[in-house]
């Protein structure tokens, strides 16, 4: 990953490899969320290559402290979706479980 | 249905003015919370599509659009509303849709399956050519644990770490009729490969012949898979054969992801539609409603019995809604009776496995990679 800032810190374009609008598009939400960005957003430079240049400007922070709390957030967010998602599915199995021993019994 | 009375009035006091509104407001005026929150159908065009994603958006209104996670843990929730082996339909709510669509961009691009890569032809006498059939094995699924395989990379050679070996051989006799193989015929080798390497004449001719494959053990010895042998998804057709024609290879499957061939996607397909929701802005009653339950292709509408013989059109399954816009067709009045919309942050969600594993394993793991990618961002940062 390259980080391209000159003198201020509070504004950077960071480019990463092997990544596409998939992880760019989350984060950019993420860093649009957070009050101390002013400007967010990314590109994708040549289609063929498998990179991403997300650019960050903030109100006075460190951009790269800011995209790491974005990344974070996303994370959280994700973690949160996956436990909650987890027991849904198995409500769901516990609840359609009895519902098919029902059936059986009829039959 | 006191929400859909509610809004009905949103709608009627339409000079709303900003100035009506306490000092500090706590949530926005109605106009503007239903433009951030839902996308308006109309019959020409769908409006309100994008996303206000910005935190300060509403900051002169005093309200604060930034995500708090408590907020969003508070709000976000997930229904499963149908889960088979093969597909799982579930609903999240109080989600963007950026991540929604990094999930369902995951799912079918970056999650590895194994699938066959090498085919390695003994002998084709069949119509259909070499590549072709390569190409069709490759698209069989192979019922497997990606998670229990590690991928190839450039120099490895083929070991039972990496690689799973089937075996093709099919004959069809001389004055029988044609035959269907069947990808039932594919067999697993677990001891690899069993075609030999040219051995070089210099090589000690009493070491044991080498094949393209180098398993050290055979990998039906492996806890994993000596209950459960490993096959391709089966009653695939894979090639037709006429009296006399014969087919006989073997197939190298390897770990891979659906962004380099979709041949590696683990998803049929994965897909999600925003959830549809129709208001009647005004009672449809008799003639009019019975109308409009006809004109809907997929039975939005129902009609409830209001006394002295008087009906009135009810919304019963708006989720079964697929925006034809066909009620909104009937003419000018129609548009104004009735609103079809679709809520921002309330995603119907649908994947189909192709059955190397169940649907809901497939979400978790794709939830898990992009947690994995944002913790790359994170360590390669600090």
């Amino acid at each position: 990953m390259e980080h391209g800032a000159f003198g201020d810190q509070s504004k950077a374009t960071f480019s990463l490899t092997e990544e596409d609008h998939t992880l760019a598009n989350a984060v950019r939400f993420t860093l649009n969320q957070d009050p101390r960005v002013t400007l967010s957003g990314y590109s994708i430079p040549h289609p063929s290559d498998a990179r991403v240049n997300i650019r960050v400007q903030t109100t006075g922070d460190p951009a790269s402290e800011v995209l790491k709390d974005a990344c974070q957030d996303l994370m959280l967010m994700c973690r949160h979706v996956r436990s909650t998602f987890d027991k849904a599915v198995d409500d769901f199995k516990a609840s359609n479980g009895v519902q098919a021993m029902k059936i059986d019994s009829k039959e | 249905m006191a929400e859909q009375e509610e809004k009905r009035d949103d709608k009627k006091g339409e000079k709303f003015s900003i100035w009506d509104l306490p000092d500090v407001p706590a949530k926005l005026p109605p106009h503007i919370e239903f433009q951030r929150s839902r996308v308006l159908c109309n019959l020409d065009a769908p409006i309100h599509t994008e996303n206000v994603t910005y935190g300060g958006a509403y900051a002169s209104m005093g309200v604060d659009n930034s995500l708090q996670l408590d907020n969003f843990r508070k709000n976000f929730g997930v229904e499963v509303i149908r889960l088979t082996k093969e597909d799982m339909e579930f609903d999240l709510i109080g989600i963007d849709v950026s991540i929604a669509n990094a999930f369902r961009r995951i799912l079918i691009s970056e999650l590895p399956t194994m699938a066959i890569e090498k085919v390695l032809v003994a002998n084709n006498t069949s119509v259909i050519q070499d590549e072709v059939l390569a190409h069709r094995l490759g698209l069989i699924p192979v019922i497997v644990d990606p998670r229990l395989f590690a991928y190839m990379s450039e120099n490895d050679t083929s070991n039972g770490k990496n690689t799973i070996v089937f075996k093709l051989h099919v004959r069809c006799e001389r004055g029988e009729p044609r035959m269907t193989v069947k990808s039932n015929e594919l067999k697993w080798l677990p001891n690899g490969s069993e075609l030999l390497l040219e051995s070089k004449p210099d090589s000690n001719p009493e070491s044991k012949p080498r094949t393209y494959t180098s398993f050290s053990c055979s990998q039906d010895s492996l806890p994993e898979f000596s209950n459960n042998p490993i096959s391709p998804m089966l009653d695939i057709t894979i090639a037709r054969l006429g009296p006399g024609q014969e087919i006989e290879l073997e197939a190298h499957a390897v770990k891979g992801m659906g962004k380099t061939h979709a041949k590696w996607s683990p998803v049929g397909t994965a897909w999600y539609r925003m959830l549809p929701e129709i208001v009647l802005l005004e009672d449809v009653e008799d003639e009019d409603a019975e109308k409009l339950v006809k004109t809907c292709p997929v039975n939005v509408f129902d009609i409830e019995d209001i006394g002295n013989g008087r009906k009135r059109a009810t919304v019963a399954r708006p989720r079964a809604c697929t925006l034809c816009r066909e009620c909104l067709r009937g003419g000018e009045e129609w548009e104004k009776r009735v609103s079809l919309r679709r809520v921002k942050d309330h995603f119907i969600f649908t994947i189909e496995s192709t059955g190397a594993l169940p649907p809901e394993v497939l979400f978790t793991e794709a939830v898990r990679i992009l947690e994995d990618k944002c913790e790359r961002v994170i360590t390669e940062l600090s």
